[in-house]
């Protein structure tokens, strides 16, 4: 490397020299060139400008005398510069492994909460879930039950980034636990809750929509804990309404009895859930309606479920111009006609 | 023998007389002038830590001649509080510095080698040498 400095120490000089006497931009671009390269090399202000003292004794060998001393005056006002520069750089090194230690966790997390979307006769299944960072605080999972019914849990841990996706680690481990046939929505909320209490700081709740759809008999039963309201999308009458549910967020209160409510799937109807992230979109500064999102799902609602997801989260990534806020999780099952 | 010289600090005036006799050993020694800086800039590091956090202390300083090694030894040790955390000072952007490299870290830096000795309510020793390169 000393070699390198000298070589571009050499060529220092010789674009000096050429610029002093002609004042050309070839000259200009050049030490550009050379600039990048002590940058590279990590070379420190204090040693340009030593640099460029040398340089200047070189070509003036009877340099004034006050000169001289101006310009080792200069040097030493870059020492602190070059300290600064040096944290600056060891900071961002620092930065860097952090940066790839959390990548590689949000690939864990990917892993550990995979769900796979399953095929259910009759019903068209879209989901996306966008974390805002790079750990997603936002969880949804389908379990298949051998009767043929459906559950899909949709949660949001309030907060974001790390602590937020440990949380929803052990929700889906408590949730793997249960025997899937017998636990209706409620009974899986009050569990979850008795879970969250005991074992999440008391600073940080989740909400949680869970439903069970049972394709024999068309029906959806579901509970929410404190969870954003989904909406419902009857096609006879074309219009949406919100899936009225009322429960209180997890891990507040111990004993917490959650309300079951159900809904008549027909055909054509959709059903749609999501988390906050969706509804809290900001187009500037102002929050979106949900009307809004209506509008853009109807839009798209002739796709099959999930390009209609996609084609939503699309329009609010650029509404948003591609910078998510908070991570963005939407669900939509269409029984199909 | 080495000779040995030290500074007293106790106000920030003496930061400069310590600068000073640092700077005049270093040029004697043979250190570029880009390296003068460099040795006075840890020199007011440590003086400034003196100053500030014990009150008084003293820095002294060694010229280290070997057969194929010649360099400057600079010696901060004072009677202050002490240092509870070591690791914690010498992380970067920790204490005053707040992100202008200075510190303790800034010194480690500035210098070739570095030792650090504390015991909290007994005092510092810091010790830092540069060689010639």
């Amino acid at each position: 490397m000393d070699d390198m400095i000298k070589v571009d120490a050499a060529n220092y000089k010789d674009l000096m020299k050429h610029y002093i006497e002609t004042q050309d931009e070839q000259s200009l671009y050049g030490v550009e060139q050379v600039s990048k390269t002590f940058i590279k090399n990590n070379i420190l202000p204090e040693e340009i400008v030593n640099l460029h003292i040398q340089a200047l004794a070189e070509l003036y060998p009877n340099m004034l005398e006050d000169f001289q001393h101006s310009m080792d005056f200069l040097l030493e006002a870059m020492i602190a510069y070059g300290m600064a520069h040096q944290e600056y750089q060891t900071l961002r090194e620092k930065q860097n492994e952090l940066k790839s230690e959390i990548s590689v966790a949000a690939s864990m997390q990917k892993t550990l909460l995979g769900t796979t979307k399953p095929t259910i006769e009759g019903l068209d299944i879209g989901v996306i879930s966008v974390p805002a960072h790079q750990m997603n605080g936002d969880y949804h999972h389908f379990v298949k039950g051998k009767d043929g019914s459906l559950g899909i849990a949709v949660a949001d841990v309030i907060g974001k980034g790390i602590p937020a996706a440990l949380c929803m680690s052990m929700i889906k481990y408590a949730m793997d636990s249960y025997p899937e046939e017998s636990m209706t929505p409620k009974a899986i909320l009050k569990n979850l809750n008795r879970v969250v209490e005991r074992n999440v700081d008391p600073s940080m709740f989740i909400t949680m929509f869970y439903a069970q759809y049972l394709p024999t008999e068309n029906l959806l039963q579901y509970s929410s804990a404190g969870h954003e309201p989904g909406y419902y999308y009857n096609a006879s009458a074309d219009s949406f309404t919100e899936i009225e549910s009322k429960g209180l967020v997890l891990g507040v209160s111990p004993a917490t009895e959650y309300n079951q409510y159900e809904l008549k799937v027909d055909k054509g109807d959709m059903i749609i859930l999501l988390t906050d992230g969706v509804t809290e979109c900001r187009d500037g500064e102002r929050f979106i309606e949900s009307e809004e999102i209506l509008d853009v799902i109807k839009q798209y609602s002739h796709l099959p479920s999930q390009e209609m997801v996609t084609q939503v989260y699309k329009h609010f990534e650029k509404l948003q111009e591609f910078e998510l806020r908070d991570d963005f999780t939407l669900l939509i099952l269409k029984r199909e006609v | 023998m080495n000779p040995q010289s030290c500074v007293n600090i106790q106000k920030e005036w003496d930061i400069v007389g310590a600068r000073q006799l640092g700077r005049d050993i270093a040029r004697k020694i043979g250190f570029g002038t880009v390296d003068q800086a460099r040795i006075a800039t840890a020199i007011s590091e440590l003086a400034r830590n003196i100053y500030l956090y014990a009150e008084t202390g003293q820095i002294c300083f060694e010229v280290i001649d070997n057969m194929d090694h010649k360099g400057i030894s600079m010696v901060a040790i004072d009677n202050g509080p002490g240092i509870d955390d070591v690791s914690k000072v010498m992380e970067d952007g920790y204490s005053t510095s707040g992100g202008l490299g200075a510190g303790l870290p800034g010194v480690k830096r500035l210098m070739d080698d570095f030792d650090l000795q504390s015991e909290a309510g007994k005092g510092t020793r810091i010790k830092a040498v540069k060689w010639v390169r």
